[in-house]
């Protein structure tokens, strides 16, 4: 070794190596993760619940390739966030919703709710939920017929547990809202398939425990206060955690990374604030049910929440 | 009553891959005197010493070649028989050229000792002279003189002396081989560091992935129930003082301040020997102990090698880079220095030289700030690593200021867990430079 030998140093600085982490292996992971999701919409809804599915994904990845190309941006595909905005705002539509409505929807997910914002880091608003929320408003009757699941045991059939409780005091039995024989969004009523996804992915560490635990922790609390000051008039907390989007919201929609704090406290507080609002938008509100709302009247307010929940610095006396 | 097996440590933090089975098992070798040896005079940091040799000078090994000059300095003694061929400036680890001393070797052995000490009557000024005229300065990375470190600091209390043996780097295992092979010589260095400070309590805080060495340990102080063997999680930045201290006493260092002002005198394993061995053997600090490995090299090992010996040389004797060799690193990964000039010699305080290979290294394309919060959650420090790189890319100086930008210790935990792969501590170093020159400006 005379000299430096030829090789082409890389010179860059600390730290020189890097973790595994990155967003399109993040993003796969969550693909990964809403298999069993899809498979319950399969088992409960029909084969044709794929069909919506796949438009949705579809025109959410078309909508962010022509946006990139007409910007003359680089393609950002394979990082896999178009494909989660669109599995997650197919799962979160009534079963055998219009395909042409879905494409609508999609389009306005990517369109409206992330790139109009500079695209991926940029936006403020969840994207899979503000295209329904989109969809809510243009298409008020379709978003709100719901189809009986396959295996329905009785004839309250096309309500969901939520509505049925809200409208007629009827409460669903805990077991088909835990499997998902229940009316609902496609992806939303297997409380058994979400939890296998999303511990999944706290597991793995895509998501932070906070959010999740903050959430469910909030919902038992807030729902057990009104159960206990009127166990008629208010459903039970199990009831409330195990219906309507809750859970979906919890472990795919809250926890999303660009829309939700960075902070620890912020995280928590974020967590019990969504299902305060929850509670508040179903017991109060107009609608049966209130995740959405509740989800994108937080990220509006996640870099606020960031600002004050700023941690004391190693070492610094309060 | 028997406690539950629990292994204390701080918050935050990673778990990079640690391949220390890499060299874990490796003994050290000797390796021999290379043709040349270069010493630069930034051994240590503060002031250079004054070189006492010229062109021609012929020279032992353990002679005095250069001074200390001033109170933050040390001396430096000739690592081999041999004449100084000139005194220039060169190449260094450091990334920056500095002035340096150079010695042809010769085939002698012939060396140089100071008398022996005995340790149990020495005085507490004994140790301290012993150890500045031996020049040893801290083997944990900053280079430190020793013997000012030895001096206990006016008016603060003292209540333990720890020992760093976490080795929280991944790849290094030179400490772990001294805890295994020298272990009473380890718990005797910490004895001197007692005395030297007038400490009665001792630790050695030890990450339990190394339940050899901790096994070890407490044995050899069975006897000693002032010395209390601590075992940590294994988590980087476990061995980073402040959160060594945090661990082991539960005492958080404040902004600004030192360990002293915990209550706690942090040394380095390695430098707990080489004061056992300045005092006990007499010898100067002349030789560097380190771990050479990575990928990219194609025999990994455990060496101690003359102070002032070339990389390449190191390289050579190892067997040489292989094909996929990118990155040469002197230090460990998540905090040592890139090299591009392999003439550039290892140093008193140099504990390893990776060789990294593409897939080790596993950067990756960087997109914008997804905001995961992971650097947050990672940041042993509890800053908001994304917050301040922003704020920096903003010239927002006085923001970050205020985030506290200047506590950072560039520890890169931050940078290693970003998904996005932003440069995040590069960021937050600029920034904490153009904070520290606004700050001076200031005054
Ligand atoms: S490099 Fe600085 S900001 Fe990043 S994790 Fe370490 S201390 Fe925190
Ligand atoms: S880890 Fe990287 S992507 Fe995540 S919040 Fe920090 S800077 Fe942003």
């Amino acid at each position: 070794m005379e000299q430096n030998p030829t090789y082409k140093l890389d010179l860059t600085s600390s730290p020189h190596v890097h973790s595994r982490w990155s967003a399109k292996n993040a993003m796969w992971l969550v693909v990964a993760s809403l298999i069993p999701v899809i498979i319950s919409a399969v088992i409960f809804f029909g084969i044709y619940q794929l069909v919506i599915i796949g438009t949705s994904v579809l025109f959410c990845m078309l909508t962010e390739l022509a946006i990139k190309k007409i910007r003359k941006r680089k393609v950002t595909i394979d990082d896999g966030s178009a494909i989660i905005t669109g599995l997650l705002l197919g799962l979160i539509l009534p079963p055998n919703f219009s395909i042409s409505a879905t494409a609508i929807g999609a389009v306005f997910s990517i369109a409206i709710g992330k790139e109009v914002f500079g695209g991926l880091g940029y936006n403020i608003f969840n994207p899979a939920l503000a295209g329904r929320a989109f969809l809510q408003a243009a298409f008020p009757v379709g978003m709100t017929t719901w189809h009986k699941p396959n295996f329905a045991v009785d004839t309250v059939s096309s309500a969901t547990p939520l509505s049925a409780f809200k409208f007629d005091k009827v409460i669903s039995d805990t077991a088909s809202m835990f499997w998902g024989n229940i009316g609902g969004s496609i992806g939303e009523t297997s409380a058994l398939a979400i939890l296998i996804g999303g511990l999944l992915l706290i597991i793995i560490g895509v998501v932070n425990w906070r959010i999740p635990s903050a959430m469910i922790v909030g919902m038992l609390v807030f729902a057990s206060i009104f159960w206990f000051i009127d166990p008629v008039k208010y459903p039970n907390p199990l009831f409330q955690l195990l219906s309507g989007g809750f859970l979906f919201g919890t472990f795919f929609m809250a926890t999303d990374w660009v829309t939700s704090p960075i902070t620890k406290l912020g995280m928590l507080i974020y967590g019990f604030a969504i299902s305060f609002l929850v509670v508040m938008i179903r017991i109060f509100g107009g609608l049966p049910e209130g995740v959405m709302y509740a989800i994108l009247i937080m990220n509006a307010l996640a870099p606020t929440i960031n600002k004050l929940t700023q941690p004391k610095a190693f070492g610094v006396k309060v | 009553m028997k406690i539950l097996h629990h292994s204390k440590t701080f918050a935050g933090g990673i778990h990079p891959s640690e391949q220390k089975e890499l060299t874990e098992d490796k003994a050290f070798e000797l390796m021999p005197a290379p043709k040349q040896i270069i010493l630069p005079l930034n051994q240590h940091l503060g002031k250079f010493p004054k070189p006492l040799v010229k062109k021609g000078s012929e020279v032992k090994i353990g002679e005095l070649i250069a001074e200390q000059d001033g109170f933050i300095s040390s001396p430096i003694h000739s690592p081999v028989c041999g004449k100084v061929s000139k005194i220039t400036v060169g190449a260094n680890v450091s990334g920056f050229p500095k002035d340096e001393i150079i010695i042809d070797v010769s085939d002698s052995d012939e060396s140089i000792l100071m008398e022996p000490l005995d340790a149990v009557t020495i005085t507490q000024e004994q140790i301290r002279e012993r150890v500045k005229n031996a020049g040893v300065v801290g083997q944990g990375g900053a280079a430190f003189p020793t013997y000012v470190k030895l001096t206990p600091p006016e008016g603060k209390k003292i209540d333990v002396v720890i020992l760093n043996g976490c080795e929280c780097e991944p790849y290094l295992t030179r400490d772990y081989r001294f805890m295994i092979e020298r272990t009473n010589d380890i718990i005797a260095g910490l004895k001197l560091i007692m005395k030297a400070l007038g400490v009665e309590k001792g630790a050695i805080g030890i990450e339990d992935n190394k339940p050899l060495a901790i096994e070890k340990l407490k044995l050899a102080v069975k006897n000693n129930p002032d010395i209390q063997i601590v075992a940590l999680k294994t988590k980087y930045p476990q061995g980073a003082e402040k959160m060594l201290i945090k661990a082991v006493t539960g005492k958080e260092v404040p902004p600004g301040k030192l360990p002293f002002d915990a209550g706690a005198a942090i040394q380095n394993i390695g430098t707990a020997l080489a004061i056992y061995d300045a005092i006990v053997k007499g010898e100067t600090q002349t030789t560097a102990a380190l771990t050479v490995s990575g990928l990219g090299i194609k025999e990994q090992k455990n060496i101690i090698a003359k102070v002032g010996t070339p990389l390449m040389d190191v390289l050579e004797y190892c067997g040489g880079l292989t094909d996929e060799a990118v990155k040469v690193v002197v230090g460990g990964p998540m905090m040592g220095i890139a090299q591009y000039d392999f003439s550039a010699p290892i140093m008193k305080a140099t504990s390893g030289i990776l060789i990294l290979t593409k897939n080790e290294i596993n950067d990756h394309e960087e997109t914008p700030c997804l905001r995961c919060g992971k650097c947050v959650d990672a940041c042993p420090l509890n800053l908001i690593p994304t917050r301040l790189s922003r704020l920096t890319q903003m010239e927002k100086y006085d923001e970050a200021e205020k985030l506290n930008i200047t506590l950072c210790m560039e520890c890169g935990t931050c940078t290693y867990t970003c998904p996005a792969n932003i440069p995040l501590v590069q960021w937050i170093r600029l920034g904490k430079k153009q904070v520290n020159v606004i700050q001076k400006a200031r005054v």
